[in-house]
């Protein structure tokens, strides 16, 4: 397995630590395409999302099918095939943020970023997703940016939060 | 991160002062501090931390611990309100059977639902101390905490708090000076509710995609890789510490009149209350005082109809508040507890637009395995737009009565559809009239006779 191969056709290379770090997985569970879903996340974190040539080279260092990996990198929603902004924002389209108003701030997220859902700004700065509840409904309508999460939002605070993300 | 943004985070929020909160009455929040200050191993074990595991492990067998669990009758709050003494009273052990697994379900996605993440924030060493006593009652030899991607802060606590047991001898071999060995293992997501039904979180914990298996073998025959494992909710497993610190009886005991389901439950209010958050009241207290807690409706609004435990429950009315928030009695009004956090509706919302709503979310989050959820819930969607927008055709409802009837139990692999159809067809039962409103037009293509088949 060691003689993976680590240049890709679209000229993908795997960075030596992330390798490392998906061979470090693959030894932790008691298979290895358990280590799949982290492998994929260890290289979206590197590029922010998974390129084509990715997909051969985890299927190699895990010793599985390319079409394992990528059944797994398309099912899961967290998981971006395309290359995202420099940021990524999860708006809450569920059923409590929906009741305190989600609508007007999906409005005002894509007439102030001037894109919809599953789209990225001209400028690359950010992705517009929607996301299953976050746990956050309590203090609805939540939103996700990067790693934290916020709520309630009101279209008023969009300029205060966009900001906080260059 | 600047203050103006700072002030915009999310933090979760217990409702409940620390002199409510009591050891003998609050067995899941009564070390937790007011301003969410998580606790640590220091001082979770001088609050009488991990007590539970120095005794059991060293004075109790396995069997007597599913003993208690069953006694104390803690019944699963992931949603579906099993045992959990009896689910572990059937998980195969012994006789050369290798030891399997502990899985902590913590991929808390259901609609309205919150509270597994206050838990994992504020006190991870509960969780790890009822992973490790569950462990030792299934003789499982590894645990996994399956957590959702999103739940970063939660990750980052459970990954000290991990670190922290297995420097201090509560994790890895011979806990406790016990022989017992069992360590546990951090595992987060990448998304998509179906994970959180047990079987698709299994083979999403092995790697694959996050469809759902057949059932039987149940996880508890034959789960991950093939061994024993057992799935139980981030709560359930708080729960278990305090039914062996304390004694099933005692447990039994705080919820009293109120229920035949034994201990607490934590309680939650989202959607037009004005207070909303989480409580840690006796299993059985009724919606309204939930809701008085809460502060009652938004001021100017009127109650319509709430959820009991998230969008897969069906909907009740402002009568049925008065019952007790346990799973028989929810159950008998024909709905489900679920998760036990309450979405509340007011009389400003169109309950056909809701649905749209949340059979939206069922819809794009389908496995796609089997037809009637995969087919049938984006048909409920587009139904409901169009009544939505007052362009329903006659025979729309009916229609829906039928789908809400195909997608229910029995008729799918997994309770995903069935749990989509019961907000649909009690909403059908009870806002009729709502959905009567969006039909416009005579029947169309849409409703044609089948078409017949073989010799006409
Ligand atoms: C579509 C679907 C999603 C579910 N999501 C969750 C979840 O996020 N968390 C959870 O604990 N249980 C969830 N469940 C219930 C689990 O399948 C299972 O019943 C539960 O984890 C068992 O634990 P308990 O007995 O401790 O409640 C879900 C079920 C279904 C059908
Ligand atoms: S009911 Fe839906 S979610 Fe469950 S297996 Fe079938 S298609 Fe998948
Ligand atoms: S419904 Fe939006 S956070 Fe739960």
């Amino acid at each position: 397995m060691e003689t993976a191969q680590t240049i890709a056709s679209d000229g993908f290379v795997i960075e030596a630590a992330d390798r490392e770090a998906i061979l470090h997985e693959r030894d932790h569970y008691e298979q290895p395409q358990a280590a799949c879903i982290e492998a994929l996340k260890i290289v979206q974190r590197r590029h922010g999302w998974v390129p084509d040539g990715a997909i051969a080279v985890i299927a190699d260092l895990l010793g599985i099918s390319p079409a394992s990996v990528e059944g797994v990198a398309t099912f899961y929603s967290l998981i971006f095939r395309q290359p995202v902004g420099r940021h990524v924002i999860l708006v809450c389209d569920s059923s409590s943020c929906f009741l305190t108003d989600y609508e007007a701030l999906r409005d005002a997220f894509t007439d102030k970023l001037g894109i919809g859902f599953g789209q990225t700004t001209s400028d690359g700065r950010f992705t517009l997703l929607p996301v299953c509840c976050l746990g956050a409904c309590d203090r609805g309508p939540a939103v996700m940016i990067d790693d934290d999460t916020f709520g309630p939002v009101h279209p008023d605070d969009l300029d205060t939060l966009l900001e906080g993300y260059a | 991160m600047t203050d103006a943004l700072s002030r915009l985070r999310y933090r979760c929020q217990l409702r409940q002062d620390a002199d409510e909160r009591r050891e003998e009455t609050h067995p899941l929040t009564w070390r937790l501090h007011d301003d969410g200050t998580p606790v640590f191993l220091k001082e979770y074990e001088d609050k009488d931390g991990y007590a539970a595991v120095r005794h059991t492990l060293n004075e109790q067998t396995g069997a007597q611990v599913i003993d208690a669990m069953k006694t104390a009758n803690v019944r699963g709050r992931g949603g579906a309100g099993f045992s959990a003494g009896v689910k572990w009273s059937l998980t195969l052990q012994g006789d050369g059977m290798p030891r399997g697994y502990i899985v902590c379900n913590a991929d808390e996605m259901e609609p309205g639902t919150f509270k597994d993440r206050l838990l994992m924030e504020q006190t991870p060493h509960l969780l790890i101390e009822g992973m490790i006593l569950a462990a030792y009652a299934n003789n499982a030899r590894y645990g996994y905490i399956f957590l959702r991607g999103e739940y970063i802060e939660a990750a980052n606590h459970i990954t000290r708090a991990l670190k922290e047991a297995r420097d201090a001898g509560w994790l890895g071999a011979d806990i406790a000076g016990s022989g017992f060995d069992f360590d546990i293992a951090l595992h987060t997501g990448a998304g998509r509710y179906i994970c959180g039904e047990e079987t698709a979180l299994i083979n999403s914990l092995e790697g694959q995609r996050a469809n759902p298996r057949a059932k039987p073998p149940f996880p508890g025959q034959s789960g991950a890789w093939g061994k024993p494992t057992v799935v139980n909710n981030v709560e359930t497993l708080c729960n278990v510490p305090a039914v062996l610190r304390h004694g099933a009886e005692w447990y039994q005991g705080l919820s009293g009149q109120l229920s035949n389901d034994g201990g607490t439950k934590l309680y939650g209010v989202s959607g037009r209350a004005k207070r909303t958050g989480l409580w840690e009241l006796p299993i059985g207290t009724s919606g309204t005082e939930l809701l008085d807690r809460a502060g009652g409706i938004r001021d100017g609004e009127q109650l319509k109809a709430w959820l009991p435990g998230g969008g897969s429950t069906g909907f009740l009315l402002p009568e049925h508040l008065e019952l007790p928030l346990d799973f028989d009695s929810i159950g008998k009004a024909g709905s489900r507890m679920g998760t036990g956090l309450l979405t509340v509706v007011t009389d400003q919302q169109s309950i056909v637009s809701l649905m749209r709503n949340l059979e939206a979310f069922f819809a794009r989050e389908s496995c796609g395995w089997c037809t009637p959820c995969r087919d049938g819930l984006p048909w409920t969607v587009k139904i409901l737009q169009a009544l939505e927008r007052g362009e329903g055709e006659q025979g729309d409802i009916e229609m829906l009565d039928k789908l809400a009837t195909d997608l229910g139990p029995g008729r799918t692999f997994c309770a995903h559809a069935p749990g989509a159809a019961m907000p649909l067809s009690s909403a059908l039962q009870y806002f009729r009239d709502e959905f009567e409103r969006g039909v416009r037009h005579e029947t169309g293509p849409a409703h044609a006779d089948p078409i017949p088949v073989g010799e006409v």
